[in-house]
């Protein structure tokens, strides 16, 4: 190529250039999900409801007039944490995202979380609970209630339910979201019932199927209970395990487990156990049941809780995006915007109940138990609030 | 004591899968001094392949359709479903070697190393592109029954996948140790050379191999079914190491030692478990096994010098 006609089309792709600033910018919103990997359905559960999300608002965001056209760009972590780095420093310096949505798990939440701090754009995590997503990162934002909270939430039912004084834990001690939840409900059950009430504190590492040694532990232990705060491929394992090995207490897990394949793995065996999550599709109503009649009809199951996270994650992106008032196309700024407008939201009403957010980012909310009925469906059981 | 036994039920059952993995990377090593680092992911598709075929067989999931007009009992199904598997198992097998191994057998070891850990990545892909990321739950192909006998509790699901195991390794080493065929892979593990000059086709014999390896890594993943019944693209790459660290424990090419190696790894990881905090699980029991290594680094029944393996 000559000198000549290099030149020309570096001017051509300037003028180009200054031409496409000129016209109304495009919002773009990044999607950071598990679309492979562990756990794939939570990534499908995201990416279903963010479309759904996009074809309810035509595909625009109105802010004070102005009509923008709004992108998401949906990248897929593959369950993993260094990956969910990756996406984000991916949408944000490639692709160019206002805001990002996600990771789901906390895993992925915290070193993304991590990225998207130092990089100065807004990331709102649908279902991260464990506290370190968002701790001293005033760019970062979540959706659901957090791990001290749900830990002895967990706890309270139990002890109120069934009375139990000693349980039993078994959790995946290489994941950022089971250790922390298991280390919260263990300080939350021994504020209860004393210390060493936890007779049996049971690991192992993501990829194990064989749980025999750790759930024979637990029982040689004594423990009246197990809670496991696991994702729902291991859930199924665990408790058909512990039931092989003649466990025959209750199995309680925590927001989690609530995916719609739960069920599916594991079957009979966990119909009856309980679970602390977010919300309940069964009987809800108003918004959260237009939510749930939509995607159901759409994608031929019921959501869930990501599914009505990520929404509510989608709509609070939204509604900072509306306060910041306007999008002038210079990303710093309306990333800066876009942040301030997000952490003065007080209030929110989300269709996974009303959220107060505190200081650091983190709404306070109500948490659901939920029961597994004997038709396989998640029931609501009892609602606990802060 | 009850707690003991206990344990040992479940050592025995997770060593059964490790036996069966490491005696397929071992009979490679041995025959073809190579490391088949594809093994792994070949006893995820073997998984993979029973569960269609037993899904097909019992007319579940997509093969509603199709349903067999014969009401067949659950043991024959599991029957069927191992024959099936493994004889399909083993066509994935000797594909991996006429593709991925033969046309390298005079190239460097690492090069064909290096080939095994990318069909592995392939079969996994694969896996996932063509079949995507959700759990396949495995069919129920045993009624699970618990028998509790003086407090140790097991099911009759695990009596028979550390029957299966311990019945294919010792059928293994027979067709080894008692047939022409068996013969002429020991003759090419002990001589790699010599062994054409007696009229003895290598390119058979390693397809041979790579047949009876996956024939065996196909049961390990049916009995992996049926004892943890969530199938997914990666579970071979976890599975398949611990193997090969019980491979290498047997000893270069031997079947038996493999095999043994491979229960000895369940009883390590369930003790150690049992013993020390689970957080510790790999760190210590992988430590167990290099101080092994450190005193016996052939394994337990590998020989020092090439010229002296067995099969």
């Amino acid at each position: 190529m000559s000198r000549k006609l290099f030149a020309l089309l570096i001017f051509a792709s300037l003028m180009l250039g200054a031409c496409g600033g000129a016209a109304t910018p495009t919002i773009r919103i990044g999607i950071n999900a598990p679309l492979t990997g562990d756990i794939p359905k939570v990534g499908e559960g995201t990416k279903f409801s963010a479309e759904m999300w996009l074809e309810e608002n035509g595909g625009t965001i109105t802010v004070g007039g102005t009509e923008y056209p709004v992108e998401l760009v949906i990248e897929d972590n593959e369950s993993k944490g260094e990956s969910a780095a990756a996406v984000n420093t991916k949408l944000i310096t490639q692709d160019e995202v206002h805001v990002i949505v996600g990771p789901q798990s906390s895993k992925q939440a915290v070193p993304a979380g991590g990225v998207a701090n130092d990089q100065k754009t807004p990331m709102i995590s649908p279902w991260s609970t464990n506290p370190n997503t968002t701790l001293d990162r005033p760019w970062v934002f979540r959706t659901p209630f957090l791990d001290p909270f749900q830990g002895p939430v967990v706890a309270n039912f139990v002890t109120d339910e069934f009375g139990f004084t000693k349980a039993g834990v078994l959790y995946d001690v290489a994941s950022d979201y089971p250790k922390g939840l298991a280390e919260f409900f263990k300080s939350g059950w021994e504020d209860i019932h004393g210390p060493d009430s936890v007779v049996a504190f049971e690991s192992f590492t993501t990829g194990d199927a064989d749980f025999s040694a750790q759930l024979t532990n637990i029982m040689n232990a004594g423990a009246e209970f197990i809670f496991t705060p696991q994702y729902y491929n291991e859930v199924a394992l665990i408790v058909q395990q512990a039931h092989e090995l003649g466990f025959e207490g209750p199995i309680v897990g925590s927001d989690s487990w609530g995916s719609a394949e739960t069920v599916e793995l594991c079957g009979e065996d966990c119909y009856g156990l309980f679970f602390s999550t977010h919300y309940a599709a069964e009987g809800a109503t108003g918004a959260t049941k237009a939510f749930i009649d939509k995607y159901n009809e759409n994608y031929g199951y019921v959501p869930d809780d990501v599914g009505a996270l990520t929404w509510d994650a989608l709509n609070i992106v939204k509604q900072a995006i509306q306060d910041c008032g306007e999008i002038t196309g210079d990303l710093e700024a309306d990333r800066l915007c876009i942040r301030d407008a997000m952490a003065n939201i007080e209030e929110f009403p989300g269709i996974t109940g009303n959220m107060t957010f505190t200081e650091e980012g983190d709404p306070i909310k109500c948490a659901v138990i939920v029961r597994i009925s004997e038709e396989g469906l998640f029931t609501f059981y009892k609602q606990v609030c802060p | 004591m009850e707690f003991f036994f206990q344990q040992l039920i479940n050592a025995l059952q997770l060593g059964s899968f490790y036996a069966l993995i490491a005696i397929g990377y071992s009979m490679v090593y041995g025959v073809l001094l190579l490391f088949n680092f594809a093994h792994g992911d070949v006893f995820m598709v073997g998984a993979y392949i029973g569960f269609f075929v037993s899904s097909a067989l019992l007319g579940l999931n997509i093969f509603g359709a199709l349903a067999l007009p014969l009401s067949v009992t659950l043991s024959l199904v599991l029957v069927l479903t191992l024959i099936i598997s493994m004889a399909l198992n083993s066509i994935v097998g000797m594909l991996v070697e006429r593709i991925g191994y033969r046309p390298l057998r005079d190239a460097p070891r690492a090069s064909a190393a290096i080939t095994g850990l990318m069909i592995g990545i392939i079969l996994e892909t694969g896996n996932l592109a063509i079949l995507g990321p959700q759990r396949r739950s495995f069919p129920e192909l045993i009624q699970s029954a618990t028998i509790n006998i003086a407090g140790v509790s097991f099911t009759n699901k695990k009596i028979l996948i550390v029957f299966i195991s311990i019945l294919l390794t010792l059928a293994l080493h027979q067709f080894v140790r008692h047939t022409k065929w068996g013969m002429a892979m020991r003759a090419m593990a002990y001589d790699y050379v010599v062994v054409p000059l007696m009229g003895i086709s290598t390119n058979k014999i390693a397809l041979m191999t790579f047949a009876l390896g996956s024939a065996l890594a196909a049961a390990a993943g049916i009995l992996y079914g049926v004892a943890y019944p969530v199938l997914d693209p990666n579970m071979g790459i976890l599975f398949g190491w611990k193997a090969f660290v019980a491979a290498i424990l047997g000893g270069r090419g031997s079947i038996l030692g493999a095999g043994l190696a491979g229960f000895l790894l369940g009883f390590i990881e369930i003790f150690v478990a049992t013993i020390f905090p689970s957080t510790m699980r790999n760190l210590i029991a992988f430590g167990i096994i290099l101080i092994i290594l450190t005193f016996r680094p052939h394994g337990f029944f590998g020989e020092p010098f090439s010229a002296q393996l067995r099969l």
